[in-house]
């Protein structure tokens, strides 16, 4: 209890300090300290309950509440007054009528709300901590000397880096808080503070594609959070409850349209079709916020959400339509979203697309809601949040040494810069490739999907050809043997080496230890639940731990080839020296390659159209099912 | 399959697939020879190359390919493993997947235009196939409930008369997979074309003579899927296997290549029609 308590304040105390201490040597000292305390602090908590089963606390008092009402208040305050400032009329018309119902409502049953567990703790909710905790301030430790780096590229930016780390830090109280929620409404305070606060990082250069990227992705997460917060009104009004855990027992007629609500705001956070374009725009921020971002909060909120909907879907009379559609939305978002990534060349645009695809895939999942598919989530919200952030950044210090962040500039990037190539290359096959996480929860969803329901399994199957083409000729690019230029030199500061040699590992072992999560925390969690549990195959996981094996034993085999007979590649004949050959009128010419990006087949106009037509007929389906 | 029987079966696909493979290749250039109105080489013609290619000397553009040779090949090994051992059917193909990105890395990894434009394409036949690939274990799931291999090679009815559709599916990206023309655009048995020798332009001797083995042991991993679709009658789902692999000859000496667009195209088309429609009747039956 005071471990959860103290892993939502402590971050908020940090946020304070950091925006009130703006010194350099202060901040580093803080954020150093910070990521050792919350790293450990998660540990504890998962020493301490990873084996009690769910935990539910009374905390809390009439007061708190009264508080945090007028926390919400205040703060919509503050995003009308921002919005107004910047003729942003329909986002402030949004907030308004957000304020407008919380304070109605506050009003109106304020005195009779009362729910028993405003708090709570399960496996589920470790499993967000830890990711909050380990890999959330991994990355605030990256953006220390990003942070520094991308002022002195960026002049024209204002440099308001204690602004940056206090957004950051209450970010990570704030996600905190919304994987131990219990109360609905806690939990919605929370959801509209992560709305915030990504708000203020996609804005932070202040540019003016930065702003209209900040407020599309407050515009549209706002709309989620009105569909969030009538869900709340509905179902106290209907059900006499805000009790996340009373869902699954509540009787179809009240619960089922709430839940479609709970869903529109889950996909709206997880950027699934026809929102995906917030998450997009959001590229314009500093990497270090794409990262957190993508992997351990916001996007992931939206699908820790619908998780929690699982077991309605499962149980509730008629909850399984209401789910099918919200797995339809995830199935067409990572079909098209995967399409989609092939005709970019942007690497972080490509990373994008690839977690929408991600989510989409853990929304259908969740929107299905077997507990083999469960399983899948979970696994994928883990995998997914190490390798994804270990990709942001690396794209990150690669953009600072390169001078961008197109793929094609990346032709050898293992002879230039070993160490950060070696990364990504973990990262990416991390991604998709057996034995590396990603894959095993794929084909964890795949073989659920097939026994749930077929038809859900095409859209994996051609969305995962189209992964498998991004990524490898992504791969590809990086492990082109080229001349090194003679000028280059890299510099990479401490602490984003420290950061990507942190993720690097962790994507290798969890790989490793994923059959002890899955024993430990998932079975346990899965089976309170559902009353059966997704078993391992105990051959499979040894086939796949020798594979891994294989993997990290294979490349020593390079330290002992010893002297080769050397040859440049074949150029016709026509070979100059190495990457040089005879054009026509007897020039010199450089070799160059460039890949295939397929935009006549897979280029955005035509596929996002169809994406935002086809799921916005789903989710109005969705709540047509629900009513 | 007990552990006994599984390890049996894991060794002896480890000796004779490349015994078997190598005499499908021979036979496979002998009949395309008669087809074209020649005497052709000798049955033990593709042993001969493969021990006269170890025996070159050894030359490389980077040591790094050598590497990514080295797994291509163990990870073509260990998908047929999984696969005899009777094990999860998809994670065979999976491993499999794994081992085609050694070998594209591997191309990619020399710098070479040649090489570079096979791997491409390489991911582009992938791409065509792997969709079909996926439909079909998720078909045979349909009708057997089960992954694992040694329950959809045991089960008491033969799958074609279930996957007509799939299976035509299956015969079709099998062309692709055995690079056949007109879908061999990424590298092609035949002699000069506009890539040189695509993926593997800038591979010679011993690295040359793994890429060729790994080849025979992949063809006798696809054929054995061939095999599951008659997998109740041994004996003729053998002959279905060595018929398709005929019938694969035929198509390549009767085509030409066909742009990528076709390939990805007429694939993605096949395992719509074919494919899904074939699971959707199931699924509604």
């Amino acid at each position: 209890m005071n471990t959860v308590l103290f892993l939502i304040l402590y971050p908020v105390i940090v946020a304070f300090l950091l925006l009130v201490l703006p010194q350099l040597a202060v901040r580093k000292f803080i954020v150093v300290a910070s990521t050792v305390i919350l790293t450990v602090a998660s540990l504890y908590l998962v020493v301490q309950y990873f084996s009690t089963g769910a935990v539910f606390f009374e905390f809390g008092s009439h007061a708190l509440d009264i508080g945090i009402f007028i926390l919400e208040i205040a703060l919509a305050a503050i995003i009308i007054y921002i919005s107004l400032k910047h003729k942003q009329f329909l986002a402030a018309l949004l907030m308004l009528i957000g304020a407008v119902m919380t304070t109605w409502f506050e009003l109106a049953y304020g005195g009779q709300i009362h729910a028993t567990n405003n708090l709570f703790v399960d496996n589920l909710s470790l499993i967000m901590a830890l990711i909050i905790g380990i890999i959330g301030s991994l990355i605030a430790l990256f953006a220390l000397g990003y942070m520094e780096d991308y002022h002195h590229h960026h002049h024209n930016v204002k440099n308001r880096v204690p602004f940056f780390f206090f957004i950051i830090y209450v970010f990570l109280g704030a996600m905190n808080g919304l994987v131990f929620a219990n109360n609905l409404i806690w939990l919605f305070f929370f959801w509209e503070i992560t709305t915030f606060c990504s708000f203020f990082l996609i804005g932070y250069s202040r540019d003016e594609i930065a702003t209209r990227n900040a407020f599309r992705a407050l515009k549209m997460n706002l709309l989620g959070g009105l569909g969030f917060s009538a869900a709340i009104i509905y179902l106290f009004v209907n059900a006499h409850t805000v009790e996340l855990n009373q869902l699954p027992t509540l009787a179809s007629t009240v619960v089922l349209l709430p839940v479609a609500l709970l869903a529109f705001a889950g996909i709206t956070k997880s950027a699934q079709m026809p929102f995906s374009s917030w998450l997009l725009g959001a590229m314009v921020a500093p990497t270090p916020v794409s990262a957190l971002l993508h992997s351990s909060t916001m996007v992931k909120a939206g699908v820790y959400l619908i998780l929690r909907l699982s077991p309605v879907f499962a149980f509730v009379e008629g909850g399984a339509t209401v789910g099918l559609f919200v797995a339809m939305v995830g199935a067409v978002t990572f079909l098209l979203t995967s399409f989609m990534a092939i005709s970019q060349m942007d690497a972080k645009r490509v990373l994008a697309y690839s977690t929408i695809a991600n989510l989409g895939l853990i929304v259908l999942c969740a929107g299905v809601g077997s507990y083999e598919l469960m399983w899948a989530g979970i696994m994928l919200v883990i995998f997914h949040a190490i390798a994804k952030s270990l990709l942001f950044l690396s794209v990150g210090t690669v953009e600072h040494n390169l001078g961008d962040r197109i793929i094609e500039s990346m032709d050898g990037l293992i002879t230039k810069m070993p160490k950060v190539a070696v990364g990504m290359v973990i990262g990416i096959s991390g991604m998709f490739l057996a034995p590396f996480g990603m894959l095993i929860s794929k084909w964890a969803a795949l073989e659920g999907l097939v026994a749930a329901n077929p038809i859900l399994a095409v859209f994996v199957a051609f969305g995962s050809a189209a992964t498998m083409f991004f990524w490898t000729k992504w791969l590809g690019k990086l492990t082109m043997i080229k001349e090194k230029p003679a000028d280059f030199v890299a510099k990479v500061p401490a602490s984003e080496t420290f950061t990507l040699t942190s993720l690097a590992f962790l994507t290798i072992a969890v790989c490793l230890i994923f059959p002890l999560i899955s024993k430990y925390s998932l079975e346990p969690f899965i089976t309170s639940i559902y009353g059966h549990a997704y078993l391992l195959d105990q051959s499979n996981v040894a086939i796949l731990l020798i594979m891994m094996g294989l993997i990290l034993v294979l490349p020593l085999r390079l330290l002992t080839y010893g002297e080769l007979n050397y040859k440049p590649q074949y150029l016709a004949g026509a070979n100059v020296e190495k990457e040089k050959f005879y054009g026509s009128l007897g020039l010199t010419r450089q070799v160059t390659m460039k890949s295939f990006y397929l935009n006549n087949i897979f280029g955005e106009d035509k596929l996002f159209k169809l994406g935002v037509v086809s799921s916005i007929v789903l989710i109005i389906i969705m709540f047509g099912v629900g009513m | 399959m007990s552990g006994m029987n599984a390890l049996l079966a894991v060794i002896l696909y480890i000796v004779l697939a490349p015994i078997i493979g190598g005499l499908i290749s021979g036979v496979d250039r002998k009949i395309s020879a008669r087809m074209q109105g020649r005497y052709g080489p000798p049955i033990l013609q593709p042993f001969y190359d493969v021990f006269k290619l170890m025996a070159k000397q050894n030359i490389v553009v980077n040591k790094h390919q050598k590497f990514y040779i080295l797994c291509f090949l163990i990870f073509v090994i260990i998908t047929g493993a999984i696969f005899f051992a009777g094990g999860d059917l998809l994670l065979a193909i999976f491993a499999l997947t794994l081992a085609s990105v050694f070998f594209i890395v591997a191309a990619y990894s020399t710098y070479s235009p040649y090489a570079y434009i096979g791997a491409e394409r390489e991911m582009l036949q992938i791409m065509a196939y792997e969709p079909m690939v996926i439909l079909t274990v998720v078909g045979m799931y349909m009708v057997t409930k089960s992954f694992n291999v040694i329950d959809i090679a045991t089960y008491d009815q033969p799958l074609l008369f279930s996957l007509p559709g799939i299976f035509l599916g299956f015969l079709f990206i099998l062309t692709i997979k055995f690079r056949k023309s007109p879908f061999d655009i990424s590298m092609s048995h035949h002699a000069h074309q506009e890539i040189v020798r695509g993926v593997i332009t800038e591979f010679s001797g011993k690295e040359l003579a793994m890429i060729e083995i790994a080849h025979w042991y992949e063809n006798v991993f696809l054929l054995g899927i061939v095999c599951l679709f008659f997998a109740s009658n041994p004996i003729i789902a053998i002959i279905l296997a060595l018929l398709t692999y005929f019938l694969e000859i035929f198509i390549d000496n009767n085509n030409s290549r066909l742009k990528w667009q076709s390939t990805l195209g007429s694939a993605w088309i096949v395992a719509l029609i074919l494919g899904v429609g074939n699971i959707a009747f199931l699924a509604l039956l």
